[in-house]
């Protein structure tokens, strides 16, 4: 099954994805929880980027044959108790976590509600809570990619700035200082808010990793930004004019299959 | 039958964005005597028949495992209330 541009050149998105040409075989394990929203959109950003998805429900017991993992964003379970708190216990997120956490260190990619499953898993440092100002929050957001070594920002440059979507109520980053003062001194601080920080994030944190760099978590939707036409550069999504393009979430995913095949970096 | 009260609150040096909202709304109401407020949770767990020191146990694992993130929350009392 392939999808191509809706509207658009459809060669700009296979350009943006050139390094990842061939990678078919790459399966990428897209979750779903009752209630994610944006499965459908994670699983269209991997064949997108040149990727095969591979849906997985939260109440399977094996992990099956995937290659890496991308916990999309939405809800789960209601987010009742603590967002992400009652997925972390799913049959499937044991066999995540401990494929993360195993030698072959599976690369998994937590978006929104899949971050902060990420953070109740323990699988990365903090939490998340409420937005400081309340208010659920949806907007164009300028993203600074502070480490480009990991599976999933391997085909960004080191200081690149982005512009993809970002939507939550529940974003506010937080750990204690000698957490953060950890993730900033051993570069797992892996995006950064720039201009505006939309939800009183500690120093403006937008997504980390683990220290070995395969998993990564972050607020905003690199899945919303990967097709012309559809993207935070558009125009379209009520923010224009921000200097972003279209495509800026699809580089998460060339990344991660281009590392798969032992590609560019 | 008995209940286990598990009482959570947010850790003390994490901002209770909830109930700064709260605290802005008393006064609205005439309410001028709060100069701050923390929002937690309760939780009652029943239990069949009588509390063990087991089952209490269990309680307090599950109060520090799944009723709350240590990271952003304590766990502030743990009790049995009878009927």
């Amino acid at each position: 099954m392939t999808d191509l541009p809706l509207i658009g050149e459809a060669a700009a998105v296979a350009a943006h994805a050139s390094g990842a040409r061939g990678l078919a075989g790459a399966r990428i394990g897209v979750v779903t929880f009752p209630g994610t929203l944006d499965d459908r959109d994670a699983a269209r950003a991997v064949r997108l980027a040149g990727g095969t998805p591979v849906p997985l429900w939260h109440a399977d017991t094996q992990l099956g044959d995937v290659d890496a993992v991308v916990i999309p964003g939405g809800f789960s379970y209601g987010d009742y108790l603590r967002a992400g708190a009652i997925a972390r216990f799913a049959p499937l997120m044991s066999k995540i976590i401990d494929a993360a956490n195993s030698d072959a260190k599976l690369p998994v990619l937590g978006i929104c509600n899949g971050f902060q499953i990420l953070t109740e898993s323990h699988l990365l440092p903090g939490s998340m809570i409420k937005n400081d100002h309340l208010k659920f929050i949806c907007r164009d957001q300028v993203l600074r990619v502070e480490n480009n070594s990991t599976d999933w920002t391997g085909d960004y440059d080191a200081g690149q700035e982005i512009t993809i979507p970002l939507k939550n109520q529940d974003g506010q980053y937080i750990a204690d200082e000698k957490t953060l003062d950890a993730l900033e001194a051993e570069g797992r601080v892996v995006f950064r808010y720039v201009g505006f920080n939309p939800n009183g994030s500690r120093r403006d944190i937008a997504g980390i990793s683990n220290s070995a760099g395969n998993v990564v978590g972050l607020m905003p939707h690199p899945e919303h930004a990967v097709e012309v036409g559809f993207g935070p550069g558009s125009g379209l999504s009520g923010s224009a004019g921000n200097g972003g393009t279209d495509t800026d979430g699809l580089g998460f995913f060339t990344s991660v299959l281009n590392k798969l095949v032992g590609g560019a970096k | 039958m008995p209940r286990i009260v598990v009482d959570v609150m947010p850790k003390p040096e994490i901002l209770d964005p909830q109930g700064k909202a709260i605290v802005g709304a008393l006064p609205r109401l005439g309410f001028n005597g709060f100069s701050a407020v923390r929002q937690g949770k309760r939780f009652e767990l029943t239990v069949d028949g009588e509390v063990t020191d087991a089952i209490l146990a269990q309680a307090r694992e599950a109060a520090e495992t799944l009723l709350s993130n240590p990271v952003i929350e304590d766990v502030v009392n743990v009790e049995v209330v009878e009927a």
